[in-house]
């Protein structure tokens, strides 16, 4: 074990950690804006019920993704000193903006959403949540713009001086193709996970808590929730399968891989499910559907799909001698995670549509049981997918242009990272145990009592605030 | 004016804001304990920053963002070469964040205890590091010719470094108890004030020790000049507290916190990290420097969006300008 290896499962870790919070700020600031304007249109207070029920549960979430972020601003510098001089004249300048165009709007706007209850005029206060919302997907972009850079590097060159990356093109960056998939992609999964957990909270309060005054929110909730699963799971499929060809494309290595494609195919099949030796060499079993894979990967049925050998061959006499593999288990397995789960939350999500019909009141333990996993499943659909696409650009940082372990930082010491590793392992899994009990005590609790909300006034009377910490 | 001074001077611009705007949130959570003698009291005391923190974050983020941005170079070899110290501000900026967001999750007395001591510890460990850590940028530290960082922890550990921490965390209590005298009523806006005066005195001690002491390492006129308004800013602060006009003591505080972060930089520049070993390791604005191209793009994304962001964070603190008291704290 060294060094590199410690930075890499530290930046690992604590990426899928963040990644775990991002996907539901990003799609719960939209759905309780959204909450919010219903009861803004309509009156309805079952709807303002809704939006503090559901945001209360976004701001316990929201502060997690907060202090997580932080983190991987710095790691950059602290892990990977080498990769931020290679790139940072590239690199930074998403980060720089995401800072400034969108963090700023996001954070100052959440504080006076929370707090401005009785402090903002309704349409302000409205807006405000908006701007939140707004802040933390435009927040998406620029970061999975640079993620992207990674991923197909463009508008560049290569000082031949000074051996780093310059920036040529900055819109070339921003308008990368894989950037532009991505982040539908991205925020396709983020809604299933923020619809995943709108249903199943309506769920458990239809079923547990029946004769409820608020059982019509709740139903509500349940069928808001379904359609946003099953629309954003469509969206995913869509964004998914455009990816998968630009994928081909750019880094063919990462498609085989997805596969465990050996030898170049044409047409190509696409396996459901193959047991094997490690190289490819003998299969054991294997579920394969024709055509599929070359069609997910060109579009035409009998396009050819590069297989593993022929590309290690040709990067090898590209770059120079190595393995240019990435660990195939990996790629394989995670790429089937991701769909599968992320599927798996669809189906869900239609059968509790189905159950409701007509006004019925579902029964079947059997249901409240699958509703109850629904949002994790999209959430490790989520992770696999992030894990999919990075661990299949190894063995490089930066494709085609820096291995990984030339990005690691020289000077730190093994026992530098080994401490923050551990340390920030430690504090994670503190603090999600205890955000994991929070959530689920305020999801429990149910929709608060509504308490008559006081105009706006200026004067100084003492009268307690709408909310405080 | 060239590209990589005017960044040199946003980059300054930026952690000069962060310093002054979570110079009171350390300020205040630090301040828990003492001002804050019951649940009721320490929610007050939360309840003046709870709107606010988080946006003052992000200056932090945005500073780091547009080092990484600009001056790739300053940014790898200060975030790998201050490895440890900023691992702790790390963990204490979590420990703190999430503390102000789920402090009043739960009514438990042990539950609220345990998160007033991430709040204290979150807000005390990064007002005293981050003068270690800018001690340590100005004055020099171990870099090779390929700008690595080649000392070890002990290397950041040296009086000069140690009497900095002391000064921004006497600051940023000064800053707070003033901010916490602005922005509260009653008994604690007394106790606040009384103890500004206390903290005040020792502060501007060691806040001009330090400085006369920077001056000596490096400095021109500008520094000097600035260094000076710093320690008369804080002064007519604390005067101004005294005579309880703490509107301008506010002002005085936010003022020589400013003006002691540009001492830094204006007898910094043009370096941005000096090596104390080999001088062909120093960094500079220029060699630490992004190319022309990115500095042209970023300081027309920083002129479009920076006075928009002053905008609605100047009308976030409007809106909340009210005083706080306990009568103001929900019971619930
Ligand atoms: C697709 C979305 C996405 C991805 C890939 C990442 N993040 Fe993130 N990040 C968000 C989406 C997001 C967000 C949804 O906007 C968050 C979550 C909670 C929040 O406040 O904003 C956030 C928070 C957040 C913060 C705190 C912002 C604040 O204080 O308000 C920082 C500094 C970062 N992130 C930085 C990063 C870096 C350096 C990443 C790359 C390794 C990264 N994030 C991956
Ligand atoms: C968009 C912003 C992102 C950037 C800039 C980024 C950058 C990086 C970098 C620099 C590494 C290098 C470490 C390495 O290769 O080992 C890496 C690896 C990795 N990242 Fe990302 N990443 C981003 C998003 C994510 C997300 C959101 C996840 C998952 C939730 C993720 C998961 C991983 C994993 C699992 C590794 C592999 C660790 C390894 O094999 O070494 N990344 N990424
Ligand atoms: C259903 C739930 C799904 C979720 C939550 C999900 C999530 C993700 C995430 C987070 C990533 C990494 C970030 C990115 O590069 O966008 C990713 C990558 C990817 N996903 Fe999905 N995904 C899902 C379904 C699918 C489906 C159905 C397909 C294909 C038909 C697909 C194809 C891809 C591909 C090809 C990549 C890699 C892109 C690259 O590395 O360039 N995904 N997914």
């Amino acid at each position: 074990m060294d060094a590199l290896d410690v930075a890499r499962w530290q930046f690992g870790v604590t990426t899928v950690y963040h990644f775990l919070f991002v996907p539901l700020t990003i799609g719960l600031s939209v759905l309780v804006a959204i909450l919010q304007t219903m009861w803004h249109r309509t009156g309805n207070e079952r709807y303002l019920k809704l939006t503090k029920f559901y945001g209360k549960l976004f701001l316990i979430n929201f502060a997690m993704g907060v202090v997580t972020g932080i983190v991987q601003e710095f790691q950059f510098g602290m892990n990977w000193s080498d990769y931020s001089r290679f790139v940072g004249d590239i690199f930074g300048a998403p980060l720089a903006i995401e800072a400034l165009v969108a963090f700023f709007l996001e954070s100052t706007f959440i504080g006076l959403w929370i707090f401005g209850w009785d402090r903002l005029p309704k349409r302000l206060h409205l807006a405000a949540i908006w701007a939140a919302a707004i802040g933390t997907n435009l927040s998406a972009y620029f970061i999975l713009a640079a993620n992207s850079f990674m991923q197909n590097p463009v508008g560049f060159r290569i000082n031949p001086d000074s051996g780093r990356a310059e920036l040529t093109d900055f819109v070339a960056v921003l308008t990368n193709k894989v950037a532009l998939v991505t982040f539908p992609h991205t925020l396709a999964g983020s809604f299933l996970v923020a619809g995943s957990l709108v249903t199943t909270v309506g769920l458990w309060h239809v079923m547990r808590n029946r004769g409820s005054a608020d059982t019509d929110a709740y139903r509500f909730a349940t069928r808001f929730g379904s359609w946003v699963v099953l629309i954003s799971s469509t969206l995913v499929l869509l964004t998914g399968d455009i990816q998968g060809k630009i994928m081909t494309e750019v880094q063919p290595m990462k498609m085989a891989a997805a596969e465990g494609l050996y030898t170049t195919e044409s047409p190509a099949s696409f396996s459901v499910l193959t047991v094997g030796s490690l190289d490819g060499s003998r299969e054991v079993f294997a579920l394969k559907i024709p055509y599929l894979l070359s069609f997910l990967g060109t579009g035409d049925p009998n396009g050819t799909v590069q297989g593993i050998n022929d590309l290690q061959a040709q990067y090898a006499t590209q770059y120079g001698p190595g393995n240019y593999a990435p660990i195939i288990p990996v790629t394989y397995w995670s790429f089937r995670f991701m769909i599968g789960f992320g599927l798996a939350a669809a189906a869900i999500a239609l059968l509790v549509l189905w159950s409701q019909r007509k006004g019925r009141t579902p029964t079947s333990r059997w249901l409240l049981r699958a509703g109850l996993a629904m949002p994790v499943l999209p959430l490790l659909a989520n992770s696999f997918g992030w894990i999919f696409t990075e661990m299949g650009r190894q063995p490089w940082i930066v494709f085609g242009e820096m291995l990984t372990r030339n990005g690691v930082s020289r000077t730190v010491s093994l026992t530098e990272v080994l401490t923050s590793f551990t340390a920030f392992t430690l504090i994670y899994a503190t603090l999600a145990v205890i955000e994991f009990k929070l959530l689920l005590r305020y999801a429990k609790a149910g929709v608060p009592d509504l308490t008559p909300e006081p105009e706006p006034t200026d004067d100084d009377t003492e009268r307690p605030l709408a909310f405080a910490y | 004016m060239e590209l990589t001074t005017i960044w040199f001077l946003l980059v300054a611009v930026l952690f000069t804001g962060y310093f002054i705007l979570e110079g009171f949130d350390f300020g205040v959570g630090m301040l828990l304990p003492v001002l804050g003698r019951d649940d009721r009291e320490r929610r007050v005391l939360i309840n003046t920053i709870g709107p606010v923190w988080d946006g003052n974050e992000v200056w932090l983020i945005t500073a780091g963002g547009a080092m990484f941005a600009a001056f790739p170079e300053w940014y790898a070899t200060l975030f790998s070469g201050f490895y440890l110290p900023l691992l702790l501000i790390l963990l204490a900026l979590i420990a703190r964040g999430v503390a102000f967001e789920y402090r009043h999750k739960r009514p438990e007395a042990t539950w609220k205890r345990r998160w007033d001591q991430a709040i204290f510890w979150g807000s005390a460990i990064p007002a005293l590091l981050w003068g270690v850590a800018f001690a340590n940028i100005f004055r020099g530290v171990p870099l090779d010719a390929d700008h690595e960082y080649v000392g070890g922890l002990t290397d950041l550990l040296h009086p000069y470094a140690l009497l900095g921490g002391l000064t921004t965390l006497g600051l940023f209590l000064t800053h707070g108890a003033v901010f916490l005298a602005l922005k509260t009523t009653g008994d604690i806006r007394h106790r606040a004030r009384a103890l500004a005066l206390k903290l005040g005195v020792g502060t501007a001690v060691a806040a001009v020790a330090f400085l006369g002491w920077t001056l000596t390492i490096r400095a021109n006129t500008a520094a000097i000049a600035l260094a000076a308004g710093a320690a008369l800013a804080l002064l007519a602060g604390l005067a101004a507290a005294r005579a309880r006009r703490e509107g301008w003591a506010f002002t005085g505080t936010a003022l020589a916190i400013a003006l002691a972060v540009a001492t830094l930089f204006a007898a910094l520049f043009p370096n941005v990290m000096p090596s104390t070993l080999d001088p062909a390791g120093t960094l500079t604005a220029t060699n630490a420097a992004s190319t022309p191209y990115t500095l042209k793009i970023m300081t027309w994304v920083a002129v479009i969006f920076t006075p928009i962001v002053l905008a609605y964070q100047g009308w976030t603190y409007w809106v909340f300008r009210k005083r706080i008291g306990i009568a103001h704290i929900p019971t619930h």
